[in-house]
């Protein structure tokens, strides 16, 4: 009973998840039980191709082979058998419980039977009759011992009348009927208990039936699986035929494919390969998977992952082939999308890290050069100390032999300089630091001053001549510097190689030229907005007779350091920066520098630059520089000229000579203006105050001061004297005790720069000086002989807006004095040769007799004042205040008992100073 | 050497400035030398404390060698040398030079030889203790200089 409700169970459930997953309709149709239809969104397309025909008569007829051929097949038939067995097995298993059960019963029944005879027996309440030696009674002993034991409590019989009464009997012939009943009863509920086991026994009667059904729904269940499956599967005999297919291509009927091979079925590409791969798996034996693109006529270029194991049958021969084919088209342009940006992602990193690595090299490039501009500019610094130095000592007096060496040292001054310059020009291009200007300019003069500049400097016999043609605007806008920088360095390199004939500039507008044009959004970008209506190209062409340069040095000739030859470098020395700064300048300003020559006939040198056309009407200030340099006096159609010429002067510049052949240029004005003249001039221009004191200092000279007098006297300026010491070292150092102004400056770093600051300021302090007699400012004396006192004061002048002329004693100042004349005049006191106060007497005693016979008596000298005599200065009191140091000698009633006007104590303030040329200076 | 140490260089600069005010080596005369000192003449006050120290250097040597010569006699040169150095000590505000100097003048106005000599050896300390002093400074002014001239290319 127990095991039966067990499968009933199982079965139940088997019911119930078949039924889930199992279209109701399954299998009332035999057509439709292996193709399930689809769901209901795909039916319209399945429609033509599916509903004429019967898609599953395939493997009706085949399956049976199938499984009779195969190992699969056997062993699916093995587990149905062996199922089968089981519950066969299951099936006599419970029949042969019934029937012990049914024999247990019938003992029992027996059992009572006997029990009932004994009982009778009993009775008679006799002892029993056993018969000895007898086995049965033996037998029958032990039963009624057992019977006794299994019925004792149920059955017993109590009578409670007399024994062997006729009522006791009655009573027990009643309770005999009784369990007569009970027990006929249970025998028929036996047999009815039987009846049904039966029953039941026959409705386990067909098990293969039910076995069938369990197949079906499983059939059912894989096929409904692979029908929905997204891949096509197949069964090809050992010729490659399909056997049977799922899942096919919709348009291809099931007789198109069964019987056929791949190759009957398709064509193009993909096919031959599949079929082989097939054959081969076939071949080996082994079980493969291969990814292959088919391009069909039928479904364009697919891609299909293929898994093809061989099929053996009982026997272990081949029969066939299981293949399996799942479209991983997008899969496969998914990864290969991907594979190409991984590929790209790597090339992308490798050129990152390559850029990042430019960058950091053109950083450090870009700092080596800043550093290398820095450290020109501070070698620079010092040297043009150094040169201005040597050039104010080219003017002193010097023997043969020491100009000879100066004039060496100066040249090698400059050649360091200039190619500091250049290297410092270079830098600057490169690292993007140079600012280009726009000023306005006159191309004709730039043209005529630089070859002007040439001719003057000429020492060969060579024609310089510029031409420029009308339609080059008079004015035009333009970093006129650098241009005159590329035109000057271009000139001077065509004079040096070219030793005769001629060289000139060639001015000439040209169209827009072919380079400019592809620049074109750069240059509107770059160059100012409104370029592009008003601007012009001129071509500007620099060409020379000279030495030619070969064809194979021209690439380069525009390199750094690179000259046509080392020949040459060594004939006409140079730092090959030249070219290579005119290129870069060009290039910068948006031009373009070319070159053509032939050898030993000459070179031209081509630059096209674009310039801003002016507007003539406004003259901006920039135009003064030029107009400073030509001549003041040259004609009106100066502006409009379109041709020039220097021949050479051969020396006369030297000399002084002859002019210049040709419009009347004196081209050595223009080397009067240059900067070593300036500074000739500058000590040119007080000549007699230099040797007069040098004068009195001879007279002098056994007085105790001279060392510190001829220091004093032998430059105008000390800051100048002390410049030539600067080489021997440092300020404290006790062997050159003398320290001067830009000694620190010699100590490098920043300080360096300061020093040129100072040459320059002091020669702007010596033209102040010599302008000074046109001025309109106080002219101040200061009569001092401490050296730190006229440095303090002479400082404070300057903060206060006045410069003033010094003098060392009391004799200098009268000479000073009579020589021109002062507005006030600072007397130290206590000085030596000759007192503040004795010198102040002198010159009022001046003032009134209008001669210096009072200090001709007192020992001045004679002839300076004599010579002087005639002129009568006028009778206004010169203000003379007194300097006091505040000691007893020197008491501000002594001042004013000599003609002092004032006094200011020592040590002078500023504060001081300033009232005092508040209330003497009007 | 590599311009970081500006701000510590101008505080050193300033103690050393304060104490020698301090000490009372230095007065305002200097301040007013310094701010004499603009872009025109960068390096004025270094300028004028180097003549100063060549110019007193000169007049120590030839006091000296005045007063070690035996048969001296010449106060009044002396007195004319050490107007030199009063003046110029008291033009660049060193103070305690000018005052010795002046105890020396008195001394030499009173053709008192001993104290002349003994004028001489204060001067002369003084002095040097001033010239070290100045030394120390203008180092330590030309290194800050260095230092905030130091420029990085960035």
């Amino acid at each position: 009973m127990v095991c039966e409700m067990e499968t009933d169970q199982i079965e139940e459930m088997d019911v119930e998840v078949l039924s889930s997953m199992w279209p109701e309709d399954v299998g009332t149709e035999a057509d439709k039980q292996f193709n399930v239809e689809k769901p209901a969104g795909d039916l319209d397309t399945l429609k033509e191709v599916t509903i004429e025909e019967k898609p599953t008569i395939a493997d009706l007829t085949r399956l049976p082979d199938l499984l009779n051929s195969t190992h699969q097949g056997t062993s699916q038939l093995t587990n149905l058998v062996k199922q089968w067995e089981y519950m066969q097995d299951n099936a006599v298993r419970l029949l042969r419980e019934e029937l012990k059960n049914l024999n247990r019963q019938r003992e029992e029944a027996e059992a009572k039977e006997l029990k009932i005879i004994e009982d009778y027996k009993f009775e008679s309440n006799e002892p029993e009759n056993v018969p000895v030696l007898d086995e049965t009674s033996d037998l029958f002993r032990k039963f009624r011992q057992k019977k006794r034991d299994a019925l004792i409590d149920s059955k017993k019989i109590e009578i409670d009348e007399e024994f062997d009464t006729v009522a006791y009997w009655k009573q027990k012939a009643l309770s005999l009927e009784k369990m007569l009943e009970a027990s006929t009863e249970r025998e028929r509920r036996l047999v009815e208990k039987l009846h049904e086991s039966l029953k039941t026994m026959e409705s386990h009667a067909a098990p293969v039936q039910e076995l069938t059904q369990n197949l079906k729904r499983a059939e059912g269940f894989l096929h409904f699986i692979l029908q929905n499956a997204p891949i096509v599967m197949g069964h090809q005999d050992k010729d490659l035929r399909y056997l049977f297919i799922y899942n096919k291509y919709p348009s291809l009927r099931e007789q198109d494919i069964l019987g056929k091979t791949d190759v009957e079925i398709f064509h193009g590409g993909g096919v031959k390969e599949s079929e082989d791969f097939k054959r081969e798996v076939l071949e080996k034996g082994k079980a493969s998977k291969r990814e292959i693109t088919f391009t069909t006529d039928l479904f364009g270029s697919k891609t299909f992952l293929i898994y093809v194991e061989p099929v053996y049958n009982k026997a272990g021969e081949k029969i066939g082939i299981n293949y399996m084919g799942m479209e991983v088209t997008d899969q496969v342009v998914k990864r290969e999308k991907m594979a190409k940006l991984r590929e790209d992602n790597a090339v992308r990193k490798a050129m990152e890290s390559e850029l990042n690595k430019t960058i950091h090299i053109t950083e450090e490039t870009m700092r080596a050069k800043q550093m290398l501009a820095t450290m020109s500019h501070e070698i620079r610094s010092p040297l043009s100390g150094v040169v201005g130095m040597a050039e104010i000592l080219s003017t002193t007096k010097l023997d043969k032999e020491q100009r000879q060496l100066l004039n060496v040292m100066i040249s090698s001054g400059d050649l360091v300089l200039q190619l500091i310059n250049d290297i410092l020009d270079l830098s600057k291009v490169e690292s993007g630091v140079m600012k280009l200007e726009a000023t306005k300019f006159r191309p004709r003069e730039v043209v005529k001053h630089v070859l002007q500049t040439a001719a003057a400097s000429l020492k060969k016999s060579l024609t310089l001549e510029g031409n420029i043609t009308d339609d080059v605007p008079i004015e035009v806008v333009g970093d006129v510097l650098r241009i005159r920088q590329i035109l000057t360095n271009l000139i001077s390199n065509a004079i040096k190689f070219t030793h005769d004939g001629h060289v000139g500039i060639k001015l000439q507008v040209i169209s827009e030229p072919s380079f400019a044009r592809d620049n074109a959004l750069n240059a509107d970008a770059e160059v100012d907005n409104g370029l592009t209506e008003t601007s012009v190209w001129i071509r500007c062409d620099v060409y020379d007779t000279g030495i030619g340069i070969p064809e194979n040095a021209l690439p380069c000739l525009f390199k750094k350091y690179m000259q046509a030859s080392a020949d040459h470098a060594r004939k006409y020395g140079g730092t090959g920066l030249g070219l290579a700064i005119c290129k870069q300048l060009v290039e910068l300003m948006g031009g373009q520098l070319t070159v053509t020559s032939r050898v030993n006939e000459g070179s031209t040198f081509t630059f096209i630059l674009p310039y801003k056309v002016a507007t003539s009407d406004d003259y901006s200030d920039d135009q003064d520089e030029f107009s400073d340099m030509t001549d003041h006096q040259s004609e009106p159609d100066d502006t409009t000229e379109g041709y020039f010429q220097f021949k050479p002067l051969l020396g006369s510049i030297y000399s002084n000579g002859g002019p210049a052949i040709s419009n009347g240029f004196l081209p050595h004005k223009v080397m009067l203006t240059t900067s070593p003249i300036k500074l000739i001039n500058g000590f040119v221009a007080d000549p007699s105050n230099n040797t007069g004191q040098s004068e009195i200092v001879q007279v002098e000279n056994g007085g105790y001061v001279d060392e510190t007098k001829l220091e004093t006297s032998s430059g105008h300026c000390p800051e100048s004297a002390h410049q030539y010491e600067n080489g021997n070292g440092r300020c404290f150092s006790k062997e050159s005790e003398s320290c001067s102004s830009s000694q620190a400056s010699s100590e490098g770093g920043t300080l360096e720069m300061e020093s040129e600051l100072t040459v320059s300021s002091q020669r702007e302090e010596e033209k102040a000086e010599t302008n000074l007699k046109e001025t309109s400012k106080p002219k101040i004396l200061l009569v001092e002989d401490n050296k730190i006192n006229i440095m303090v004061a002479k400082s404070m002048m300057k903060q206060l807006g006045h410069t003033m002329d010094i003098a060392n004693n009391g004799v200098e100042a009268i000479n000073a004095i009579n020589r021109s004349s002062y507005d006030l005049v600072l007397m130290d006191v206590c000085m030596p040769v000759l007192d503040g106060l004795k010198a102040t007497r002198l010159i009022r005693s001046y003032e009134e007799s209008g001669n210096w016979n009072a200090a001709i008596e007192a020992g001045v000298d004679k002839d300076i004042l004599e010579n002087e005599q005639v002129c009568v200065r006028s009778t206004n009191r010169l203000p003379i205040i007194a300097m006091t140091a505040n000691t007893l000698a020197e008491s501000s009633e002594e001042c004013y008992a000599n003609g002092m006007d004032s006094f200011i104590s020592k040590p002078v303030t500023l504060q001081k100073l300033r009232e005092c040329l508040q209330q003497y200076l009007h | 050497m590599l311009g970081l140490g500006v701000d510590r260089l101008q505080a050193d600069i300033n103690r050393l400035l304060a104490s020698l005010f301090h000490q009372g080596v230095l007065d305002e005369h200097f301040l007013q030398l310094q701010q004499l000192q603009d872009e025109t003449s960068p390096n004025f006050v270094y300028d004028v404390i180097n003549i100063y120290f060549d110019e007193s250097e000169k007049l120590l040597r030839n006091l000296r060698l005045l007063l070690m010569d035996r048969e001296f006699s010449d106060y009044k040169k002396i007195g004319l040398h050490l107007n030199q150095l009063v003046g110029s000590s008291s033009s660049i505000g060193a103070r305690r030079v000018r005052n010795v100097c002046v105890a020396f003048r008195s001394a030499s106005e009173l053709s008192n030889r001993p104290g002349c000599l003994r004028g001489l050896e204060v001067v002369e300390h003084e002095y040097h203790y001033l010239k070290n002093m100045m030394h120390e400074l203008f180092q330590l002014e030309q290194q800050r200089l260095l230092a905030a001239g130091v420029r990085y290319p960035i």
